[in-house]
């Protein structure tokens, strides 16, 4: 049934968008008398977190965005960062959390073709694709139909699209098994004076419509990204949006063929609340009213009503304003690649935002106040409780070798080749490091030595810790990650995922990792160009870890000097870059001190932030020169994990040492950050190990040398050698066994 | 107006492995005694002919050229 | 010698094609769009890989019956030479071009890794470059690369030195029956892989072995 635009406004309707009655109160005040219906749909879609960012603003306003290198912060579709040579990089990552939950391959699908819309909408040609997802527990019975049709879902868009997924991340935890993240992230490669943006300019110009046509399909999506789950989360199956990658890669195409061309002033994809939002943010930037003609909209559905056609979220679509005079022109390459064009409306000098539909008017609202007026709320939180520490002698033991093949073949450390093989990683024969290893590299086409590093990452059980130093160690080991492949870490983009912010506990959640964010990112140089909010992530109460997801991207200036993690050759010394004098201390939030003993208990390791840059502009510099010849950060499972990781990239084992009388646990295990595995190729009696020495005493690094690589078994100190193909067997094996059902539960 | 529907299956002894994995899935769901299953397309057709003959014979030349893959499908035509 | 590359839309290989192509023979080649009728003269038409037309229907299957395929299949039958590869081998099959159908991966899934292939026909001008029976590595990114034909074809296919590439030692990806993974036709000058030779032609890709299909189809290695 059509819904018209003469629905009563009750008490009831405007409860079920979103709104509370403070909020309506503002809505009567700024029109100053009761809105229409397809008006409250405008509203509601504005003014809801996922659009409005009411709850976090406040707090992401502190993050540091600015940079030499930085030409666009967050407020358009993507960040923008100069990368030298008239070429900068495009980027972004945004959520696709609860279409996902719901219809995880449209879900999915879906939102990497959000991301990557964002990213051609600048001007920028995708060619880097990275996907953070996590999900319930293994054993959850809704788990591995979520992998499965998440996974198929982010291959089936991307690789139809055409841009090779070179990193991201897969983790589990009964936290997420009714709220899973999707987290997409998507960059890509302009010309610095080719940069495309959404801010309407000049009065009476004509605002055009393209891409594909106008269903009924998402209708309230964004609203239903800001409402919390409960039981009846089946029925709300009918909002799921589907993907059409062949049309967006048609609409990637002709969009960049339409940009060369000079036609186009202002552009805008049609993301969540798809005509709403990106008609009133043309013009709200441009300082200009917007009229809108429906009935020129191009429709695949009969009888759509204004209501439902302002508040689609059908896929693939852009609002453009366009210079008159080329038109035509424009018009002709929209035929080309058989996409829909249609002159929808004008801008206006009056900065109202109207909506006519057949002969009526259905819409007249202040365009300014849709946006800046919307709620901006400071929410009262609570300072999270600090974790105790754990005593000193509370190092619960296990046979060293044992425990490794544990972790190896669990959930969280195994191989994620399942889900990557599933991804075109090499589209575009730019692919340098796929994904493995500590960060996707892409070289920059067009040049011969430059090339991208990406990487994605957040330790969400650090963060339910300790959400401040959470915060921070997803900033610094994004931007370890970077560092460990050779690259100059350039700028990130955040994810945040939380859950219910009206809930003061979680509140606090989002303002302290926001501040550790902040003050990672200031003492690193590693401004936030873009980023997405993602709350109200929680089932019957039960909010998910809180998990920032920070995408980071960095430069790397002679991809013939980059780094890898796979041993490079036997015989070659390893040093423990930025070890404190165990080597490894910090065991409590550590993946060893949960999988084997079932405790979570304690703080997670703090980031020495001052010590983190020392370390990695050390260890790139180390790249850079040319003596390392793999590197590796060390993160989740400690050394040892680190260790095994760096011998099945090559089949290279490795013999380590062990420290006299004391335990070898927290030294293989513990999580201690700001440490990087490097080889050397270099000889320990020569001058330039001494030298090297030197430097790393002046500089106050402890490199212990603990190891030499060579044969085909990894021994750590005093526990049994594992054979290098053992080692593989086991960190292989689980995710295809798992995803098969072999898995007992 | 004449509405024919188009029934594109596997031919014979042509692997099925989408087929397959249904036939697998619905045992795991408990439906005992399923024999097998052949995944196949439906298309359903608006011609504005009326000559009922003449939409037959131009649909099976578009099962032909385009909607079926005779060197693996099958086809079969109903006017409906 | 020169080429040319079809495009079509929902290609998404095209780029990587014309790069190794411009970086192998020094020149680049001229592009064909879906609606083009005619071809200009060349040595060699490559019909890339991607999802031409979103796969919908059937992989290759709307691409096989636009104009540019016409022009295509005319120029082969002047005895120019013919690649396609992954899409556009589904293509050239779809067009009639090339025997046989390709089918879902047994897997279901899209797979995207390197695999050995051996050269079983060293013998054809795509494969000169190569020994007979040796093995080199080449990366596959396809959904439905599961090579099918009946047992007529296929022991045709078999007995005339058709089959040209097939998976080896255990990697076939998809299926595909007696590891078939690239095939000519019977004159030879029109070759069907699902592989990708163009993503793995120099030192980024990590490794080379790709390099000597298109140095063979453009003449310009014509022995091992």
């Amino acid at each position: 049934m059509t819904i018209q635009n003469d629905v009563p406004i009750t008490a009831e309707l405007i409860k079920a968008h979103g709104l509370k009655p403070d909020e309506y109160q503002r809505i009567l005040d700024l029109v100053g008398r009761e809105p229409t219906f397809t008006e409250l749909g405008i509203f509601s879609a504005m003014w809801n977190e996922h659009c409005s960012y009411k709850s976090s603003k406040k707090w992401l306003k502190t993050l540091p965005t600015r940079g030499e290198r930085v030409i666009q912060g967050p407020g358009e579709n993507a960040g923008v960062v100069d990368i030298g040579d008239g070429d900068c990089v495009v980027f972004k990552m945004e959520s696709h959390n609860h279409p996902s939950y719901i219809e995880p391959y449209q879900g999915a699908a879906t939102g990497v073709g959000g991301i990557l819309r964002d990213v051609f909408t600048m001007g920028a040609r995708p060619v880097a694709a990275m996907n953070a997802l996590r999900f319930g527990a293994p054993d959850h019975p809704k788990t591995r139909h979520l992998v499965s049709g998440v996974v198929s879902g982010v291959g089936g868009y991307g690789n139809s699209f055409g841009v090779p997924t070179v990193g991201g991340e897969v983790n589990f935890d009964p936290r997420y098994n009714g709220n899973i993240l999707v987290n997409a992230f998507a960059a890509g490669l302009a010309k610095t004076d080719a940069i495309f943006l959404s801010e309407a300019k000049g009065v009476g110009l004509p605002v055009v419509y393209l891409g594909a046509k106008t269903g009924r399909d998402g209708v309230g999506g964004a609203t239903m990204a800001s409402a919390e789950f409960d039981d009846k989360i089946e029925e709300k199956r009918p909002t799921v949006q589907v993907g059409d990658p062949f049309t967006e890669k048609c609409l990637l195409e002709a969009c960049l063929e339409l940009m060369a061309s000079g036609a186009v002033i202002a552009i805008q994809d049609m993301g969540a609340a798809g005509l709403t939002c990106s008609a009133v943010e043309m013009g709200a930037k441009g300082d200009l009213g917007i009229e809108l003609d429906l009935d020129r909209v191009p429709v695949r559905e009969e009888r759509m009503s204004a209501y439902e056609m302002m508040l689609s979220e059908s896929q693939e679509r852009m609002l453009m304003v366009l210079k008159p005079e080329k038109e035509e022109e424009a018009e002709a390459i929209f035929r080309k690649w058989g996409l829909d064009f249609a002159i929808v409306g004008k801008t206006t000098d009056d900065l109202r935002f109207r909506i006519l539909h057949q002969g009526q008017e259905v819409a007249n609202l202040p365009i300014k106040d849709l946006g800046d007026q919307a709620p901006e709320y400071d929410r009262p939180w609570t300072e999270p409780t600090p974790r105790a520490p754990l005593a000193k002698d509370d190092i619960p033991q296990a046979d060293v070798a044992d425990a490794l093949l544990k972790l190896l073949g669990g959930p969280d450390l195994s191989s994620r080749r399942w889900v990557w093989e599933q991804y075109d990683t090499m589209i575009q024969g730019n692919s340098l490091q796929r994904p493995g290893g500590d960060g996707g590299v892409v070289r920059v086409e067009g040049h011969d030595t430059k090339a991208l590093a990406f990487s994605s990452d957040v330790t969400p059980r650090y963060c339910e810790a300790d959400p401040f130093e959470g915060g921070k160690q997803a900033v610094a080991e994004c931007w370890r990650n970077l560092t460990a492949t050779g690259a100059l870490p350039l700028a990130a983009t955040d994810n945040l995922n939380f859950g219910n912010p009206e809930r003061p506990e979680i509140m606090g959640q989002l303002v302290k990792a926001i501040q550790g964010i902040g003050e990672a990112c200031r003492a690193l140089d590693f401004p936030i160009v873009s980023g997405n909010v993602s709350l109200y992530n929680e089932t019957n109460g039960q909010g998910i870890l809180p998990t920032p997801t920070i995408g980071g991207v960095g430069l790397i200036d002679d991809w013939a000097k980059m780094a890898r993690s796979g041993f490079a050759a036997e015989g070659e010394m390893i040093l423990l870059v930025g070890a404190p004098d165990w080597w490894g201390t910090h065991l409590a939030q550590s993946i060893y001190m949960r999988d084997l003993h079932g405790r979570t208990d304690g703080p997670p390791p703090p980031v020495d932030l001052a010590h983190e840059r020392k370390v990695g502009d050390y260890v790139r510099k180390l790249i850079r020169s040319g003596v390392a010849t793999a590197v590796h950060d060390v993160s989740d499972g400690g050394l040892g994990v680190a260790l095994a990781e760096m011998a099945m990239a090559s089949g290279i084992g490795a013999t380590v040492n062990q420290l006299n009388n004391g335990d070898p646990i927290p030294q293989f295990f513990g999580e201690d950050q700001g440490r990087y595995l490097v080889t050397l190729n270099i000889d320990p009696q020569g001058e330039d190990f001494n030298a090297m020495l030197a430097e790393q005493k002046q500089l106050g690094i402890f490199a212990p040398w603990i190891g030499s690589t060579g044969g085909t078994a990894l021994k750590l100190g005093e526990a049994r050698a594992i054979a290098v193909a053992d080692l593989k067997a086991a960190h292989e094996g689980w995710f295809p066994a798992f995803m098969a059902g072999e898995l007992a539960s | 107006m004449i509405k024919a529907r188009v029934i594109v299956t596997l031919k014979n002894g042509v692997l099925d492995p989408q087929g397959k994995a249904i036939e697998g899935a619905l045992g795991g769901l408990g439906f005992d005694g399923v024999g097998s299953v052949r995944q196949g397309k439906v298309f359903d057709v608006e011609l504005s002919s009326t000559d009922a003959a003449n939409a037959e014979a131009e649909i099976k030349a578009m099962c032909d050229k385009l909607l079926a893959n005779t060197v693996i499908e099958n086809y079969s035509v109903t006017l409906i | 010698m020169k080429s040319a590359v079809v495009l079509l839309p929902g290609l998404n290989r095209d780029r990587d094609m014309i790069a190794a192509l411009t970086k192998i023979s020094g020149k680049a080649p001229v592009t064909v769009w879906q609606t083009d009728t005619d071809i200009p003269d060349v040595d060699l038409i490559v019909i890339p890989g991607g999802f031409s037309y979103g796969d919908y229907l059937r992989c290759g299957a709307i691409a096989a019956r636009m104009p540019v395929l016409k022009a295509v299949a005319e120029k082969a039958a002047k005895g120019v030479q013919v690649i396609g590869v992954c899409n556009g081998f589904q293509i050239l099959v779809e067009a009639g071009l090339l025997p046989g159908a390709l089918m879902r991966n047994t897997s279901l899934k899209f797979v995207c890794r390197e695999v050995k292939l051996q050269v079983t026909n060293a013998n054809t001008a795509f494969t000169r470059g190569y020994t007979q029976n040796q093995i080199i590595r080449c990366p596959v990114a396809h959904h439905d690369g599961n090579y099918f034909a009946d047992t007529d074809t296929l022991s045709r296919l078999e007995g005339e030195g058709q089959v040209v590439f097939r998976y080896a030692e255990g990697t076939n990806p998809n299926g595909s029956l007696n590891d078939i993974a690239g095939i000519v036709s019977k004159d030879g000058n029109v070759l069907g892989m699902m592989p990708h030779p163009e993503n793995l032609i120099e030192a980024a890709h990590g490794g080379s072995d790709g390099r000597a299909l298109f140095e063979s189809a453009l003449g310009l290695k014509t022995a091992a």
